[in-house]
């Protein structure tokens, strides 16, 4: 017996529980899934704050993305409430049990003078650019344009920072910062493949920013040719939302850790030694901090760095990747980065190992004593390097107030 | 016998072997097995005063000795000890 709209309409709506836009809007944040079911380019216009978007010619594709529990409330709409009702019903058979559509749709919630988002919306380019990340629900364009907004800091254009700076730039992070004040080596093509054999003897920065601007155009390259150091940490590292660590000296780490606590920068650390390498994410305050970690360093002739004691030219390249992995979670503000815990692997064994990493309540940089302390101006002297630093003497740097590319 | 993990860094002082069995009930026992066997890893591991030093991390199981009882810190048979120090290659 053939049907017609009319009847699969009727039918629907029998089965399916009808809400107001008013009962949507009074509802507790959290206490449901909302579901926008129009097309990419209805809800480029307008949507619900809060709402996913899962079209709903994808909704059996993709609704386990965003209501992955099929007992938890979840409400669909689409423009007029007709699309959401038969893309409810596809739910109810799929075994979602508390199913909703919202009636009136997207037109009765903005004609009821309720509030509502304006998503950022990407170009053409960057929709197929990005279309990998735009299918994951964690991401979608949402995420991208966080990226595309995200400024992230690389120390060090070597063999952590190329991989790191390749994909972040891949990833479509809007700037991308990286320090350097040494120039192209022919032995540093052996793991440092963000150059090139024809560019040896070039500036390290501008080697990078050929290659990044070659991958994506994208990114906004600020190169800073000069060497981290106490007297330049804090104008260098402000304004940046993330970091990544990738220097070869512990000077250079313990100042930029010290820097980063007080201007509240995550700090994504990773070093290599042969076949090995260590990694964590130092999030101020939440986790502990380098100096937590190691509270000083080793003698030198215990901790050759790679032009010393050699490096298989994979394991910066690995733990370089997983930084990335690390910064874009931190921008993306999704998963679980590794602050409290140290990764090691072993390139040998191929093994990778976690260990426990706790705040040092006696911490010179990142304890409630020293924060108090700097606050007041009377910070705590540091037993090693780094306690002359200008960012020791105020309260909270500089982060945010001054916009890297500005000082580009 | 605990298991103990030698650092890369630290392998040639004990013949290149990326682990070693050794007797201890707490860490300073496994210390001080793993450096009367390997006394070149002394002045490494330990301070003049018989202390860690600062620059290596010691853990039990992946709990740093620093935040459980320091070198008192007890070992039992089947733990896994490993010494940890820092690295800075990039």
């Amino acid at each position: 017996m053939p049907k017609s709209y009319a009847d699969l309409l009727r039918e629907a709506r029998a089965q399916i529980r009808e809400v107001s836009p008013q009962d949507v809007d009074a509802l507790p944040p959290g206490a449901a899934t909302i579901v926008d079911v129009r097309e990419a380019s209805e809800w480029e216009q307008g949507h619900l704050p809060g709402a996913y978007h899962v079209s709903k010619s994808y909704i059996e594709q993709q609704i386990e993305g965003a209501a992955p529990d099929r007992d938890a409330p979840v409400i669909l709409y689409c423009a007029g409430g007709v699309r959401s009702l038969f893309a409810a019903q596809t739910l109810s058979e799929m075994g979602y049990t508390n199913v909703a559509s919202m009636s009136g749709g997207f037109q009765a919630w903005k004609g009821a003078g309720l509030e509502f988002e304006t998503p950022v919306v990407l170009s053409a380019e960057q929709k197929q650019r990005y279309s990998r990340h735009l299918l994951i629900p964690e991401v979608g364009s949402e995420g991208q344009a966080k990226l595309l907004s995200s400024k992230a800091l690389i120390i060090g254009a070597g063999g952590l920072g190329s991989p790191a700076a390749l994909y972040l730039a891949a990833a479509g992070v809007g700037t991308i910062g990286i320090i350097d004040f040494d120039v192209v080596d022919l032995s540093n093509l052996q793991r440092q493949i963000i150059h090139t054999s024809d560019r040896v003897g070039e500036r390290k920065v501008e080697s990078a920013r050929t290659s990044i601007n070659a991958l994506n155009p994208d990114v906004n390259v600020v190169l800073h040719e000069e060497m981290l150091v106490a007297a330049n940490v804090e104008r260098i590292i402000a304004g940046y939302d993330v970091i990544l660590d990738g220097t070869d000296t512990f000077e250079t780490r313990y100042i930029l850790n010290d820097a980063a606590v007080a201007a509240g920068i995550p700090v994504v650390h990773a070093s290599v030694f042969r076949f090995e390498g260590q990694l964590t994410t130092f999030v101020p305050f939440e986790g502990p901090c380098y100096r937590c970690l190691y509270p000083t360093p080793p003698p030198p002739e215990l901790a050759p760095g790679c032009s010393v004691a050699g490096v298989l030219g994979v394991v910066p390249g690995i733990l370089g990747m997983l930084q990335a992995n690390e910064a874009l979670k931190v921008m993306l503000g999704i998963g679980e980065t590794l602050a409290g815990r140290l990764l090691l692997f072993d390139a040998l064994e191929t093994e990778f190992t976690e260990l426990k990493l706790r705040r040092d309540p006696n911490c010179p940089v990142c304890s409630d004593a020293a924060v108090e302390a700097r606050a007041t101006g009377r910070p705590r002297a540091v037993s090693n390097v780094g306690a002359d630093a200008p960012f020791l003497l105020t309260t909270t740097g500089l982060a945010g107030k001054v916009s890297p590319e500005a000082r580009a | 016998m605990s298991t103990v993990f030698i650092p890369a860094v630290l392998r040639p002082n004990v013949g290149g072997v990326k682990s070693l069995e050794l007797e201890g009930d707490s860490i300073r026992g496994v210390v001080e097995a793993l450096v009367a066997k390997h006394p070149s890893l002394g002045s490494q591991l330990l301070t003049e005063d018989g202390d860690l030093n600062r620059f290596v991390n010691v853990y039990v199981n992946g709990q740093d000795v620093r935040y459980l009882a320091g070198l008192d810190t007890p070992v039992a048979p089947a733990d896994e000890v490993r010494l940890l120090p820092a690295m800075a290659g990039g």
